[in-house]
């Protein structure tokens, strides 16, 4: 009995869940813009050491029309918060979101009228990276979450 | 039949402006008229929250200015409040200061040509330049355990005695990077391509360099034989022996020149600052300024009264106002600090050398194309946490 | 004091005696505390002077003194590439009065001078372009004077989307 029996060879069977995740989470497409501090550590991860590549991701798109990950690298200023938003609204959907450093997450160091305290305010954020800045291997780790992350999406929930 | 100027938008998001830097640029065609930059969208407040702050407390806010530079600001801003408080630093020190101010403008001079020649076309050299990087962060990393925002300078000296095998790792350094330098000239210098994308392009003449207050390397690169390194000499810089290299071309390719030779002539000051590296003290002697050191705050009741008052009060400073320019990667890099004699800064002004420069764009893109624009943002080098703050 | 400037002192005080409220010296660097009428034309002696040759504008800021009458302190920072020195020039300047831009001498001057109007309000009498240039569009007051408050968020405790942070102004 079973019906793995009745099955020729060759034949994989998964759901659809699982086989978008698996396709969206192994080439995820970030924005290639950088605010502050933290921009230069994310060029550091894509850059020769640490070579963000061997995760998928080396696709950097200048475009928000072609990029599906948005890494908030910085502090954002008052002045900067409404073009951030702006630039996430042009993203194409499913999108997400990594808030990189301790200014993106929280205002860091700098608690004042120019910073916006925390990039959570305007984005829904999927994933906080600590650090000041993050070192790459951080920021990796940090993309290994959300790929987890995106692994347990459902396609129907992301799709409203 | 009439025509219009086109009003074009680059940036705050755009690939090529490192960063957030926005320029309206007028064209005709692909003739830019005017180039107006909109700068801000980095403003932190740096200033403000300085004034908020004891004035040891300042050193963290200006690593984050010109983040590819931070110890040089970390320099000025202590070599300003040495001034003020009329503290001498011990030459070792200072000796460990150049050397470390010199890896950085080799640092910040690497992302540059990395940055730089990637907007004009030539993908392999990012990756080139941030594998040498890499190199100087680790340095970074060994005396201070953070790989950019070492905060390694105290005012009066260092935060720690420099590693017993910093020697040997900068000394890798001096016998890898020549031979890298090389590789850089022969992939550029000689390059058609790269030559005609930079001579000729976004000039600049000497008289309007000094009317708008270019410096370091974009002064340079007009024919002036201006370093404030040689000419205000500060941190001991007058026991060392280089050269400043000035090139006549007032367009992108002098100035990729001028920064090129200044890499090779940071490996020379290093290299002297390594083999003259004196022993002693690396703080100064100044109780109630500089922290006790932490064997002895642990072991002995003045010492940690010391460490408790300047931790929690700060200290007051004289009242009177000083201005400390140095040479960093970027330009003169000054702070001017204004104290009433109470322990927070009443004024921390810095004047940031790459908000000088954008100040510039507008007669270096004129006339010239558009893609042009590109070739000039890239060549005067800006970070926009300075141009913000 | 270093004897370029000491040169400096005498040749600024024979010429503009007058125009010069006061001197002073602090850590080997010359400050001269100057009338606003008589601004313009000390910048441009010393920038032309043959002996001086102060041509370089280092730096133009402000500082704020809420307390004086004239709270408004403009300072021009200039650099003599034949004597290696620096010159602090100040002017002061009621709320509201307007200081003479030195746009026409540097043009530099013009760009520091926005960013002076931005952060301390000083306006700049014949700018051509007197606008904002740092803070957001939009923005209200000037946040580098005392009286504006750094408006800081206090830490939060709770996780409760209902109770927003206090913001201390």
């Amino acid at each position: 009995m079973g019906l793995e029996e009745k099955i020729p060879e060759g034949i994989l069977l998964t759901t659809v869940d699982k086989m978008t995740n698996w396709a969206r989470k192994s080439s995820l497409w970030p924005l290639g813009f950088g605010l502050a501090c933290c921009a230069i550590e994310m060029m550091s991860t894509y850059g020769p050491r640490f070579d963000l590549a061997r995760f998928g991701m080396e696709v950097m798109r200048p475009s928000p029309r072609q990029a599906d990950l948005m890494i908030v690298s910085g502090r954002v200023s008052n002045k900067m918060a409404p073009v951030l938003k702006r630039l996430y609204g042009q993203m194409p959907n499913p999108k997400w979101v990594i808030s990189m450093g301790a200014c993106a997450s929280t205002g860091g160091v700098f608690n004042n009228y120019a910073i916006l305290q925390g990039v959570d305010k305007i984005l829904p954020v999927d994933i906080y990276v600590p650090g000041c800045p993050p070192r790459p291997e951080q920021l990796i780790e940090g993309i290994v979450k959300l790929q987890e992350k995106i692994k347990s999406e459902s396609v129907r929930r992301k799709k409203k | 039949m009439e025509t219009r100027s086109m009003t074009l938008n680059m940036g705050p998001q755009h690939p090529a402006t490192h960063g957030v830097l926005r320029i309206q640029l007028e064209l005709e065609g692909e003739t830019v008229l005017k180039a107006y930059p909109i700068i801000g969208y980095l403003h932190t407040g740096i200033e403000k929250t300085a004034e908020s702050k004891h004035y040891r407390k300042v050193i963290p806010l200006t690593d984050r200015m010109d983040y590819l530079a931070p110890m040089s600001n970390n320099l000025g801003y202590c070599l300003a409040m040495e001034k003020l408080l009329e503290i001498e630093v011990p030459e070792k020190a200072q000796w460990a200061r150049v050397c470390l101010t010199e890896l950085t403008r080799i640092n910040s001079h690497l992302v540059w040509v990395g940055t730089h020649a990637l907007d004009i076309g030539a993908m392999s050299m990012m990756l080139y330049g941030f594998r040498e990087r890499e190199k100087i962060l680790g340095i970074y990393e060994l005396v201070s355990g953070q790989r950019m925002m070492s905060t390694y300078f105290r005012i009066g000296g260092l935060a720690e005695d420099i590693p017993p095998d910093f020697d040997t790792r900068v000394r890798e350094i001096l016998d890898l990077f020549p031979s890298r330098y090389d590789e850089y000239e022969d992939l550029l210098t000689n390059n058609p391509i790269w030559r005609n994308r930079t001579i000729g392009v976004a000039k600049i003449s000497p008289e309007d360099a000094l009317s708008s207050g270019l410096t370091g390397p974009l002064l340079r690169a007009c024919g002036f034989k201006h370093d404030l390194r040689k000419a205000n000499p500060y941190s001991s810089y007058d026991k060392f022996d280089f050269d400043i290299p000035t090139n006549d071309g007032c367009d992108v390719y002098a100035r990729y020149l001028v920064r090129l030779e200044e890499m090779r002539q940071s490996l020379r000051i290093i290299r002297q600052a390594l083999d003259g590296m004196p022993e002693g003290p690396f703080v100064a002697d100044a109780p109630g300024i500089v922290l006790p050191p932490k064997e002895r705050v642990l072991s002995e009741m003045e010492a940690l009264i010391f460490h408790f008052k300047i931790i929690t009060e700060g200290f007051c400073p004289p009242e009177g106002e000083v201005y400390q320019g140095i040479e960093s990667p970027k330009g003169e890099i000054g702070f001017y600090i204004v104290s009433d004699g109470s322990p927070y800064p009443y004024r921390m002004r810095v004047r940031p050398p790459s908000f000088v420069h954008v100040g510039a764009l507008d007669k270096m893109c004129r006339g010239g194309l558009l893609a042009d624009v590109i070739a000039a943002i890239g060549s005067i080098d800006i970070v926009l946490g300075e141009v913000d703050r | 004091m270093i004897e370029s400037l000491e040169r400096t002192e005498a040749r600024l005080g024979d010429k503009f005696g007058g125009g010069i409220l006061e001197v002073s010296h602090f850590r080997d660097e010359l400050t001269f505390l100057i009338a606003k009428e008589s601004l313009i034309d000390i910048l441009i002696f010393l920038k032309e002077d043959a002996e001086l040759k102060y041509i370089f504008l280092t730096d133009l800021t402000a500082t704020d003194w809420p307390d004086r009458e004239e709270r408004h302190e403009v300072v021009y920072l200039l650099y003599s590439f034949e004597s290696h020195s620096y010159v602090r020039i100040k002017v002061r300047a009621k709320e509201g009065v307007k200081v003479p831009t030195a746009s026409g001498i540097w043009d530099v001057a013009g760009w520091f001078e926005r960013e002076v109007y931005d952060l301390f309000g000083v306006e700049f009498e014949g700018h051509p372009d007197m606008t904002r240039i740092l803070t957001a569009d939009g923005f209200e007051g000037h946040p580098l004077r005392k009286d504006f408050p750094l408006t800081y968020e206090k830490p939060q405790f709770s996780h409760s989307v209902d109770e927003p942070p206090e913001v201390v102004k």
